[in-house]
C-alpha cells in the first residue's frame, strides 16, 4: 500500500453475472459497520454475462468521495479481469487471486502477487457460487476488520434465503478470513480509528437514490419513464419505494408517451417527472416544447452517457449540456441543475419540483453514469431545508389559464379544483387558452413566456467557491466532477488552486461573472470533448476560459489524472 | 342545434360546412349534458388536426396537446385525478398514424378513457393526403398512383388487443352514434369509438352517400361478449358493420388498479408528503 495515503483503494473485477456487485455491497456494509468512510463506484460493460466489470471501493478514516486510479488491493476474478485493470497496477498493489488468473511472467511485472485458492475455498464452503463471499472474507481480514463484523453482515445480507445458503456464506467468510489473516500486509490505519468527523449516524447511498429521494421530498406523485441506462435506477427506486409515499411509477411504451403522461399528470395537479438518457430525451424533445407552450411544469432527470446515438450505453460523459439547453422547437425559458454532490442531488431535485411548479417551466436535473452509480456515506439529508410550496389556485368561474401578469406567471388552476375551466393548448392561444392567430396576442404571449427567465435568473443558485479565496488558478467545473476536482486541487503542485463548482448551469447566477474574474488564471474541467459549459460561459458572460481539461473516452476522470493535467496546465 | 350545458358562448368553428365533425360535436354535447356531469368534471384531450379542435368548441376542461399524443396525456390526467370524465378525441391520422404506438399500449393499459376517433379516411388540415385508413388505390397529391398500403383496421386491432370496449359508428346514423357514445362514456375502462364520417373537401370517394351504401348495423343479437365473433365481424371489408363489436367488462381499469388508489380515492394532487416519514425511511433504509 502506498505509505503516504491515508486511504485504501480496493478493486474487484470479474465478468458480468459473477456477483461482483454482491461482493461490493457486502464489503461496503462491512466497512461502514467498522466505522470507516466509504466511497464506491463501478464501471461495467453493456452486457448481462461475461466481459469485465469492476468496482472500486475506497475506505478511509476521513471522508472519501472521488475515484482514484490507484489500486492498493486488486482482486481479479479471471485473466481478462487482470488485463482489464492492468494499467492501474503499481509496485505497491497487492494482487489477490488464483494462480491461473495471474500472467505467467508475473515475477517480472509490478505488483505484489498473492495466490489465494479462491475456487478451492469456495468449493469447501459449498460451491463456486461462494467465490465472492470468500473474497469479501479475504479483504476484510487484510483490512483488519473484526471477523464478527463480517459474519454479522453476511447473516443480514442473506437472512431471507435458505439456512443452507446462510451457512455456506458464513463458512465462505470464515475460510476467506483465515486466508486473508495470513497475508503479511496491513492497513495504514486501524479500522474504527477516529476520522475528522463522527459518521455513526451517516447514511450511504448513490446518485440515483439521492435523485429519487429528492423527488419524493419534492412531492413527486408520478414518474413515467422508459428504461434507459444510466437513468433507470431512479425509475426502479421509485417503483419499489414510491407507493409508501403516494407515488405512481409507470413504464411508458416510449419516451414520447412518458413525457406526455407526465404533462397530463401535472396538468391535473400531480407533480411528475421523467428519467431518461440522451437518446430517450431526444424523443422527449417535442414534449419539452409542449411543456413550454402549455406552461405546464415538468421535471426531467437526464442521466448522461456518451453519444451520439447509442454511443457507449453503460459509460459516462457530460455531453448533453448544450442539448438540454437548446432542445425544443420555439423559444422558451428553462432551468438546469447539475448536482455534483449527493446532498445537492437530493436538495436540487426537491427544489426542481417547486421551481417548475412556481414558474410553470421545464426544470432539468442533469446527472451522468458516474454520478448515478457512485456512492458514499454522508450525514442524513437536512429535511428542514426541504420545504414545498404549492402554487395551485382554486379557480373562479371566469378563470383564464393564461391571464397576463407582470412577471409572466399566470395563476395555475387544475381541473376539479374550483369553478373555472382549465384550457391549455399547444397552438398559440389567448388568455383563456383557446387557439388564436392574432399577431398582437402572439407577441404578448411570447413575451409572457420569456419573461419568466427574469425570475428564474433571480432565483438561480450561485456557484460554490471551494478552496483558498486568494487562489491563483480557478478550476471551473459542474456536476459529477466536483469531488474529483476538489480532491485534485489539494494535491497539485503548481500554485494555489480553488474550485468554482456550478450546481446550476442555466440560467447563470448574476454573481457568476464576478467570481470568474477573481483569479489570475481560469481553467475548466469537463467530461466531454468540446467544453460545452465553457461555451455557455463564453456566450452568456463573454468570459473566455483558455485552459480546458477534457475527457471523452467514456470513463470518468480520476483524482491522479486531474492532478497530473492540472500540473501540466500550470506549466 | 339545441342549447346545452356544454355549449360555448360563441359557436364559430374552423370546419368546412357539411363536415361530419358537426354531427359528432352536436351529439357529444348532448350526451355530456345528459350524463349528469358538469363541465368542470369533464376533460377533453386532443391532438392536432381538424377533429382535434373539438375541445375548443365544447365548454369543458381542455388539453389540446401534440399530434398523436392525446392518449398518454389523457392517461396522465386519469392517474392524477380518476374522478374526471376524460375523453381523448382526434382524427384517424392522429390516433392511428402518429399515435399508433400509444393506441396499442393504451388499450393494453386500459385507463378509463373514451377514445373518439374521427375517421374520414383522409388528412384534412394538411389538405388531402392519405391517412392510415384510406382505401387502397385512393389518389391524393402525395399518393399520386393511389394508396399502396392496406388500410389500418382499428376495430380488428383493438379486439385483437382485447380492448375493453370497441365500437364503430357513423355520422350518417346519428341516433346510433349517440347510443354508442353514451355506452362508451359509461363503460369503465378504455372505450374506442371509431366514427366514420365524410370529409367534404378532400375525400370525394368516401362520401356520405358512400357510407350509407357501404355500412350496416350489427344485428340486435350480436353478442359483444364473443371475442372471436367480434373479430370475424371486424375484418369484414365489403360493407362495414356499425355498432358495439366487443365489450370486456372484466378487464381491470388501470388507474383503479394502482396501489396509490387502493387505500384512498383522493386525487394525487391533493396528497402531501410527510417529511418526517421520509426522514425515517432514509434513516432506516440507508444505514
Amino acid at each position: 500500500m502506498a505509505p503516504e495515503s491515508m486511504d485504501v483503494s480496493i478493486v474487484l473485477c470479474g465478468p458480468a453475472g459473477q456477483g461482483v456487485q454482491t461482493a461490493e455491497q457486502l464489503m461496503v456494509a462491512i466497512f461502514r459497520q467498522a466505522g470507516l468512510n466509504v466511497f464506491a463506484t463501478k464501471e461495467y460493460m453493456s452486457r448481462v454475462r461475461g466481459g469485465s466489470n469492476s468496482t472500486t471501493i475506497r475506505i478511509s478514516p476521513g471522508r472519501v468521495r472521488a475515484l482514484v486510479d490507484r489500486m492498493d488491493i486488486f482482486v481479479p476474478l479471471d485473466r481478462d479481469a487482470y488485463q482489464h485493470c492492468s494499467t492501474r497496477i503499481s509496485q505497491d498493489t497487492i494482487i489477490l487471486g488464483e494462480k491461473e488468473t495471474f500472467p505467467p511472467d508475473k515475477d517480472d511485472l509490478p505488483g505484489r502477487f498473492q495466490v489465494i485458492p479462491l475456487s478451492r475455498l469456495a468449493k469447501d464452503a459449498g460451491g463456486a457460487i461462494y467465490t465472492n463471499t470468500v473474497v469479501v472474507g479475504v479483504v476484510a481480514a487484510l483490512c483488519g476488520i473484526d471477523e464478527a463484523v463480517a459474519r454479522s453482515h453476511v447473516q443480514d445480507a442473506f437472512q431471507k434465503r435458505d439456512q443452507k445458503i446462510v451457512d455456506n456464506n458464513l463458512s465462505a467468510i470464515a475460510l476467506g478470513y483465515e486466508a486473508g489473516a495470513r497475508l503479511p500486509h496491513k492497513l495504514p490505519f486501524t479500522a474504527g480509528e477516529a476520522g475528522e468527523s463522527d459518521t455513526t449516524d451517516d447514511v450511504i447511498l448513490n446518485g440515483g437514490e439521492a435523485v429519487a429521494l429528492g423527488a419524493i421530498a419534492g412531492g413527486c406523485r408520478f414518474i413515467s419513464s422508459y428504461p434507459m441506462t444510466p437513468s433507470t435506477p431512479v425509475l426502479t427506486f421509485l417503483a419499489k419505494h414510491g407507493t409508501a409515499f403516494d407515488l405512481v411509477a409507470e413504464q411508458a411504451e416510449d419516451e414520447i408517451a412518458a413525457i406526455n403522461m407526465a404533462l397530463g399528470a401535472w396538468y391535473a395537479g400531480a407533480r411528475s417527472m421523467v428519467s431518461t438518457s440522451g437518446g430517450g430525451f431526444a424523443l422527449m424533445v417535442e414534449g419539452l416544447s409542449l411543456a413550454a407552450m402549455l406552461e405546464t411544469p415538468v421535471v426531467i432527470h437526464l442521466a448522461q452517457r456518451p453519444g451520439p446515438a447509442t454511443g457507449l450505453p453503460t459509460r459516462t460523459e457530460q455531453g448533453e449540456l448544450l442539448f438540454a439547453l437548446h432542445a425544443g422547437h420555439g423559444e422558451f425559458p428553462r432551468a438546469i441543475f447539475t448536482p455534483g454532490t449527493l446532498e445537492d442531488a437530493f436538495h436540487l431535485t426537491q427544489k426542481a419540483f417547486n421551481l417548475a411548479d412556481r414558474y410553470q417551466v421545464p426544470v432539468f436535473i442533469l446527472s451522468d453514469q458516474y454520478f448515478i452509480d457512485s456512492y458514499y456515506n454522508l450525514p442524513p439529508f437536512d429535511l428542514a431545508r426541504a420545504e414545498n410550496t404549492d402554487s395551485i389556485i382554486q379557480t373562479a368561474a371566469d378563470y383564464k389559464r393564461y391571464a397576463f401578469t407582470e412577471d409572466g406567471v399566470s395563476p395555475r388552476g387544475i381541473p376539479g379544483h374550483g369553478e373555472g375551466l382549465v384550457v391549455v393548448d399547444s397552438d398559440e392561444h389567448d388568455e383563456e387558452g383557446h387557439i388564436t392567430e392574432d399577431h398582437d396576442v402572439r407577441t404578448r404571449m411570447v413575451q409572457k413566456r420569456l419573461k419568466k427567465l427574469d425570475a428564474l435568473t433571480r432565483e438561480a443558485l450561485p456557484p460554490e467557491w471551494i478552496g483558498p479565496p486568494d487562489a491563483e488558478t480557478l478550476v471551473v467545473c459542474w456536476g459529477s466532477t466536483v469531488h474529483l476536482v476538489t480532491e485534485a486541487i489539494a494535491k497539485t503542485k503548481g500554485g494555489k488552486h480553488a474550485v468554482l463548482y456550478f450546481k446550476q448551469v442555466y440560467p447563470l447566477h448574476p454573481g457568476a461573472a464576478d467570481l470568474l474574474s477573481k483569479a489570475k488564471r481560469l481553467c475548466i474541467v469537463e467530461n466531454n470533448a468540446t467544453g460545452q459549459f465553457a461555451q455557455i460561459i463564453q456566450s452568456q458572460l463573454q468570459i473566455d476560459i483558455p485552459v480546458k481539461i477534457l475527457k471523452y473516452n467514456g470513463l470518468p476522470f480520476t483524482v491522479e489524472e486531474l492532478v497530473h493535467r492540472l500540473d501540466e496546465a500550470a506549466g | 342545434m339545441g342549447s346545452t350545458l356544454f355549449d360555448m358562448e360563441q359557436s364559430e368553428t374552423a370546419w368546412c360546412p357539411g363536415c361530419g365533425n358537426f354531427v359528432i360535436w352536436k351529439v357529444l354535447k348532448e350526451i355530456l349534458a345528459e350524463s349528469g356531469r358538469e363541465p368542470q368534471e369533464v376533460v377533453i384531450v386532443s391532438g392536432i388536426g381538424q377533429a382535434a379542435k373539438m375541445p375548443h368548441y365544447v365548454k369543458c376542461h381542455t388539453f389540446n396537446g401534440l399530434h398523436g399524443r392525446a392518449l398518454p396525456a389523457a392517461t396522465g390526467i386519469k392517474v392524477a385525478n380518476p374522478g374526471m370524465l376524460v375523453l381523448a378525441e382526434s382524427g384517424d391520422g392522429d390516433m392511428y398514424g402518429e399515435g399508433g404506438n400509444h393506441f396499442v399500449h393504451t388499450i393494453r393499459r386500459n385507463p378509463d378513457i373514451t377514445n373518439i376517433v374521427h375517421n374520414n379516411m383522409v388528412y384534412g388540415l394538411t389538405k388531402g393526403q392519405a391517412s392510415p385508413t384510406s382505401t387502397r388505390g385512393f389518389h391524393t397529391p402525395v399518393q399520386v398512383d393511389g394508396v399502396l398500403s392496406e388500410p389500418f383496421n382499428p376495430i380488428a386491432v383493438a379486439i385483437s388487443l382485447n380492448a375493453s370496449f370497441v365500437a364503430r359508428a357513423s355520422t350518417v346514423d346519428q341516433p346510433a352514434l349517440k347510443t354508442i357514445l353514451q355506452q362508451a362514456i359509461r363503460h369503465p375502462g378504455y372505450a374506442l369509438v371509431d366514427v366514420l364520417h365524410p370529409c367534404v373537401s378532400f375525400n370525394k370517394v368516401n362520401t356520405a352517400q358512400w357510407f350509407r351504401q357501404n355500412t350496416y348495423a350489427l344485428e340486435d343479437d350480436h353478442d359483444p361478449g364473443d371475442r372471436v365473433e367480434a373479430f370475424r365481424r371486424a375484418i369484414e371489408t365489403e360493407r362495414l358493420p356499425l355498432g358495439v363489436f366487443y365489450v370486456n367488462p372484466s378487464k381491470p381499469v388501470f388507474e383503479r388498479s394502482l396501489p396509490a388508489y387502493q387505500q384512498s380515492d383522493a386525487p394525487l394532487a391533493s396528497r402531501r408528503i410527510e417529511m418526517s416519514r421520509l426522514a425515517e425511511f432514509v434513516r432506516d433504509s440507508f444505514r
